[in-house]
């Protein structure tokens, strides 16, 4: 909402100047967007007289000009300007000021030899257009010495606020002028109804045949108006808010618009046909040319304006061609009309047209101007384009506005804090904003909400959550009854009050030191994300949603999961897995040069109906070169390695971690694998990606990944350590390498191992995997280390070898494998 | 006839040829037998200018139709052959998963980081939970009851067309699921899973279809919410100045508050901070910067959750993540958070030894 300062000032008597102007409206919720303020700029800039002209004595092109500013003094300014001369009043820029075109800050100055004190000004450098061709030249009569912005009419800042979607009233001058009014920047001027004698019947009736096309609207005709421009200072108001000028007739009508937040429209009453307008619902197959050169298709949802001939309005949104006033209109009909909010929203979203009379109908208008906003329109009509007016047309009854709110002061009290608002003051912010008290005593007071207010207690059903049981949500609805309009009006105080006012509170603490602020599952999924930094991977956050083909590529896509309106066809399925983001950030860096890549994300994958909290990481490409350390492509066991030391920082008992190699179709199936916590808990998967969804992606080189499932993690249980096993004989360590077939899981083989003597073997790790032509086909060598701790006593070598024994005997039986010699 | 019988011939003989080829190399030798530059195929069409004129268009005609059937024939071979090799390849490709992996990682531990996004989010997190909140969560898919209904944001409502919200196909109930637009929606499954005293906070992913410099199509919000008995504004400001200092760890940062509308609360405020626009200087200079929405909680959302608004009051607030972030770093574009550039991230990202810790300073 944009409006000129001397609009504001036709509606608001302030002596408050243009900062405190808006340094309030941010105060009270109407927050400024923008100020154009020409004169500002220019407010040091000075009309001033070259009394002399004379050739600048060591240049061809400049001229030494004797200058009179205004105040005595005359200044020696150097100008190169083709038509400086002598007797030119111009714009003068003195030391100190800044160009606005350049922004540099001009000095004295010394020109080839001749002092400049000051420089006169092309409309270029003060910035009003285009014209450099030399400096501004003013009439002759224009005051020397005076402000050059304030001449030149310049001096109408235009200010622009945003208006918050309940704040219908604001969508106004007047609104906004009642506001500042309110929060003591000045006087509200009233509206004056004006007594204006109709000199003949209306030559159209209204008759409303359905309530939810309009339920209340009057009307009135003038005749014998002559439709020219709009007289300057309204043009100048609308040009200044955006609006384009027509004339008079369809200037008035925004003049309310903006002026009193009131739409109205005028029909040529000429073109009416059938001296009825009729408001009711449109039916399906009509169609309307509206005011805006469009054609819209109507439906039965629609509430219309219609004559004899069809729909001449959307009622309330906008005005249609063949009815319009235009330069031969003599006689013009003024519709002045009630509409419900909702409807209009609808109709104009439906049909997808945004008009200024929209934007005020929606969000309410006021419910009792109708009759004063009417006549106070005949007046401008009468005495813009003449003519007189007919007697009103009215149709319907006028909206019951009317409703009363209680404050409670303590109750206000309760809000500010220490800050107690003082009755007094209170119902003073209510009533200069058009609040009446009703009723008032020492503890609360009682007022009649104003009919532009339609945010005060506004209609409006509760929609309660349908789980509640019915005692809860009843009486959780009537506390609600009965507490909204008093916290409507605590608002209001607050607002115009200014919420500065209230002084801060730290908020109270029930123990100085709180109560960890994460579960136990919330802190898992951030060390989860640290874990994985710390071995090298890079954290990243990518978009949840990506393109539904390469989604497929990584699993099941369905419809339900499917954005039904996407910003972009490459972001329209919830993706299955956050290793497709991270893939596909891997394959853009590998275009831009780094094909050497660690990324993680813990980020969800979505299911239908649900999503899993994911621990994501992909590698790709090589290790880094090292002299100690060849650099080699990156494997499954890298992603391996990965999500063990996740699991293991979440505390996941390792002994009872299964791996099994029915990972998802998007991993090499030879290459991945799944890691279990009994058959149905699936932890994380991790491997190789597939070659097939490697060249989709243009990933070239080598990629892994993984993904660690959090949800499934089961909460850690917090239960005391027991004592450490501290054994006071040495540990023996023993090496065993086995010849077994290809296809026997290593880990098949030292389980095995481990459980050969339950009392004796505490550790057994694989240490060594063989495979080459120095074996059999289809056989490998794998060697493990087995560690016995002794308990009673130290072991004899007969009995190392007794449970060396039961080892190969144990790994034989499991694995078939033999002891290589 | 005898042309079209040769043609016929050469035909499912390149057929055979072809289902005999069992590899690429052999099936390449087909290829150039028949499509080569000495092939059957290419010797026929250069014969064609041998032919009668009247006899060669009905030839050509063939000759060229046969030519596209022996092509797509070879084409088709071809990509069996791939991908019964690519099978063969990843049967011989065996790695025995249960093997332990190396005992450290694949590339140097100091080239890993944590997204400034994430730190953020810790660092939030970290501060007011000194101030007693606990961290809350919900889906990014909600209903739409959660994201606006719950909220006092009725169908027909202006604000909700301010949403520009991301929907997913309507479920049984004729509801369509949105992407929240918001994190707004955790104070409701917050007030319906537990009662008041709440005080939590909501980080997480929202939404919204509106894609340029400045707004991307995900992003991420920060809810706060208190509920308690005698909550004032009071409590709001100091709690928000308290974060907002500490955050940005200028302990004299002005603050400022506006009067302002949510459907959610009432009163609303935005929230400003200090800055300098010429410099960008935080705290410094005499311009003021929007950075958060908040604000009583209106009754209207107690009660949509069960809670008796003459009982308790309390306040909430929603604030940018990645606005703050970039604010407190001097970070100039949005659109690089979600880009994953490896140059991008190694710049911005932060020690994941070095958790943000109120002991140490966030």
């Amino acid at each position: 909402m944009k409006f000129p300062l001397s609009w504001l000032k036709t509606h608001l008597e302030t002596e408050a100047s243009l900062d405190e102007i808006l340094a309030c409206l941010n105060t009270i919720g109407l927050e400024v967007e923008g100020v154009e303020d020409k004169a500002r700029a220019l407010a040091s800039f000075r009309i001033a007289r070259v009394v002399e002209a004379t050739q600048h004595p060591n240049a061809d092109r400049l001229r030494a000009l004797t200058v009179d500013a205004g105040d005595g003094k005359f200044l020696s300014v150097v100008c190169g300007a083709p038509n400086a001369r002598t007797g030119l009043v111009g714009v003068l820029a003195m030391p100190g000021d800044t160009i606005p075109a350049t922004g540099t800050v001009l000095k004295v100055g010394e020109i080839r030899g001749v002092k400049s004190e000051g420089m006169m000004c092309s409309a270029r450098e003060l910035g009003l257009g285009e014209d450099h061709s030399g400096i501004i030249d003013l009439p002759a009569d224009a005051p020397i010495g005076a402000s050059y912005a304030a001449w030149a009419g310049m001096d109408d800042p235009v200010i622009e606020i945003s208006v918050t979607p309940n704040r219908g009233d604001a969508l106004s001058v007047h609104g906004v002028a009642r506001d500042l009014a309110a929060a003591g920047l000045g006087r509200l001027k009233p509206l004056v109804p004006p007594s204006i004698a109709p000199a003949y019947p209306s030559p159209l009736a209204w008759r409303i045949e359905d309530p939810r096309a309009c339920h209340y609207v009057l009307g009135r005709a003038v005749r014998g108006v002559k439709n020219g421009p709009s007289p300057k200072w309204l043009q100048d108001w609308l040009s200044a808010i955006g609006q384009r000028p027509i004339s008079a007739l369809v200037d008035v009508t925004n003049l309310f618009t903006y002026g009193l937040g009131r739409p109205l429209h005028v029909f040529d009453v000429a073109k009416v046909k059938g001296g009825t307008l009729t408001m009711r619902m449109a039916q399906e197959g009509e169609s309307l040319l509206a005011l805006n050169g469009k054609t819209y298709a109507l439906t039965a949802e629609d509430g219309i304006i219609a004559d004899e001939s069809g729909p001449e309005a959307l009622g309330g949104i906008i005005g249609g061609e063949p009815t319009g006033c235009d330069a031969g209109t003599t006689e013009c009909f003024i519709e002045c009309a009630i509409f419900d909010p909702v409807r209009i929203a609808l109709s104009g979203r439906r049909h997808d047209v945004r008009t200024d009379a929209r934007a005020r109908f929606e969000r309410g208008v006021d419910q009792a101007l109708p009759a004063l906003a009417l006549e106070l329109a005949t007046q401008t009509i009468l005495q813009l384009c003449g003519g007189e007016a007919s007697e009103v047309a009215a149709a319907g009854t006028p909206p019951a506005w009317q409703r009363e709110a209680t404050l409670r002061f303590e109750r206000l009290a309760s809000y500010g804090g220490d800050a107690a608002v003082l009755p007094a003051e209170a119902v003073g912010i209510l009533e200069r904003l058009g609040f009446t008290v009703v009723a008032r005593d020492a503890a609360q007071v009682t007022v009649a909400v104003p009919s532009w207010r339609n945010d005060i207690i506004a209609a409006g059903e509760l929609t309660q959550a349908p789980e509640l049981a019915a005692d809860r949500a009843a009486k959780a609805a009537e506390g609600c009854a009965a507490i909204e309009p008093e916290c409507d009006l605590i608002e209001e105080v607050l607002r115009i009050r200014g919420l500065n006012t209230i002084p801060p509170v730290s908020l109270p603490v029930s123990s100085a030191v709180p109560a960890a602020a994460l579960t136990a599952r919330q802190s898992r999924a951030v060390l989860a994300r640290r874990t994985l930094a710390a071995r090298g991977m890079l954290d990243c956050v990518t978009y949840g949603f990506m393109e539904s083909r390469t989604a497929a590529l990584f699993g099941d896509t369905p419809d339900s999961l499917r954005v039904e309106n996407p910003i972009a066809a490459d972001l329209d399925q919830m993706r299955p897995t956050p290793v497709a983001s991270l893939l596909l950030a891997a394959s853009r860096n590998a275009a831009r040069g780094y094909p050497d890549v660690a990324l993680s994300e813990l980020g969800a994958a979505y299911r239908p109906g649900t999503q899993l909290q994911v621990a994501a990481g992909v590698r790709t490409g090589h290790t880094p070169r090292h002299w100690a350390e060849p650099s080699r492509a990156v494997d499954a066991m890298d992603a391996k390695g990965d999500v063990l030391a996740v699991l293991a920082g979440l505390g996941v008992p390792m002994a009872g971690v299964q791996v099994t190699t029915d990972a998802p179709g998007f991993y090499h199936p030879g290459r991945s694998g799944v890691l279990r916590q009994g058959p149905k808990t699936v932890l994380a998967t991790f491997g190789e990606i597939h070659p097939r969804v490697r060249a989709t992606l243009d990933l070239a080189g080598p990629a892994v990944a993984f993904e660690v499932f959090l949800d499934a993690i089961p909460d850690p249980k917090r239960r005391k350590r027991g004592a450490p096993d501290l054994p006071a004989f040495q540990p023996v360590r023993r090496d065993f390498a086995f010849l077994v077939d290809a296809t026997v899981p290593a880990e098949t083989l030292r389980r095995a191992a481990l459980g050969a003597d339950k009392a004796l073997i505490v550790e057994a790790a694989v240490f060594d995997r063989y495979a080459g032509d120095k074996l059999p086909e289809g056989k490998v060598s794998l060697a493990v280390q087995v560690t016995l701790q002794p308990r009673d006593a130290t072991l004899t070598d007969a009995a190392i070898e007794a449970v060396a024994e039961k080892v190969v005997a144990a790994v034989a039986k499991a694995t078939s494998a033999v002891l290589r010699g | 006839m005898s042309e079209t019988d040769d043609l016929a011939a050469l035909r499912e003989g390149t057929a055979a040829q072809l289902a005999a080829a069992t590899d690429l190399r052999a099936w390449d030798a087909v290829r150039v037998a028949v499509l080569g530059k000495s092939g059957s195929l290419t010797g026929l069409l250069k014969g064609l200018g041998a032919i009668a004129p009247e006899a060669r268009k009905e030839r050509g005609a063939s000759l060229n139709r046969l030519k596209g059937e022996l092509e797509a024939l070879v084409e088709a071979r071809r990509s069996a052959l791939e991908e019964s090799a690519l099978e063969a390849r990843l049967l011989a490709e065996r790695l025995d998963v249960t093997l332990p992996p190396r005992p450290f990682p694949p590339s140097g531990a100091e080239a890993g980081g944590i997204h400034p996004i994430s730190r953020t989010m810790e660092e939030i997190t970290a501060i007011f939970g000194a101030m007693g909140f606990a961290v809350a969560e919900g889906p990014d898919i909600e209903s739409d009851w959660l994201n606006f209904g719950a909220l006092n944001i009725p169908e027909h409502h202006p604000a909700r067309q301010d949403h520009d919200t991301f929907y997913l196909p309507a479920g049984a109930d004729g509801r369509r699921p949105v992407l929240r637009t918001h994190t707004s929606p955790v104070q409701a499954r917050t007030m319906l899973g537990q009662e008041p005293p709440i005080r939590i906070i909501a980080p997480g992913r929202t939404w919204r279809a509106d894609h340029d410099a400045t707004h991307s199509p995900m992003f991420h919000q920060v809810e706060g919410l208190v509920i308690d008995r005698g909550i004032t504004l009071g409590h709001l400001k100091g709690c928000l100045i308290d974060f907002l200092r500490a955050f940005f760890d200028i302990r004299d940062l002005p603050v400022r508050f506006r009067a302002s509308y949510f459907p959610f609360t009432e009163p609303s405020m935005e929230v400003d901070i200090g800055w300098s626009r010429k410099t960008g200087e935080l705290g410094k200079g005499s311009d003021w910067l929007e950075i958060l929405g908040s604000g009583m909680v209106h009754p209207k959302v107690l009660a949509n959750c069960g809670i008796d608004p003459r009982e308790w009051q309390g306040f909430a607030f929603g604030m940018g993540i990645e606005r703050i972030t970039m604010l407190k770093h001097g970070m100039p574009d949005l659109r690089p958070f979600y880009e994953s550039d490896l140059r991008w991230l190694k710049h911005w990202a932060s020690d994941p030894l070095s958790p943000p810790s109120l002991a140490e300073g966030v």
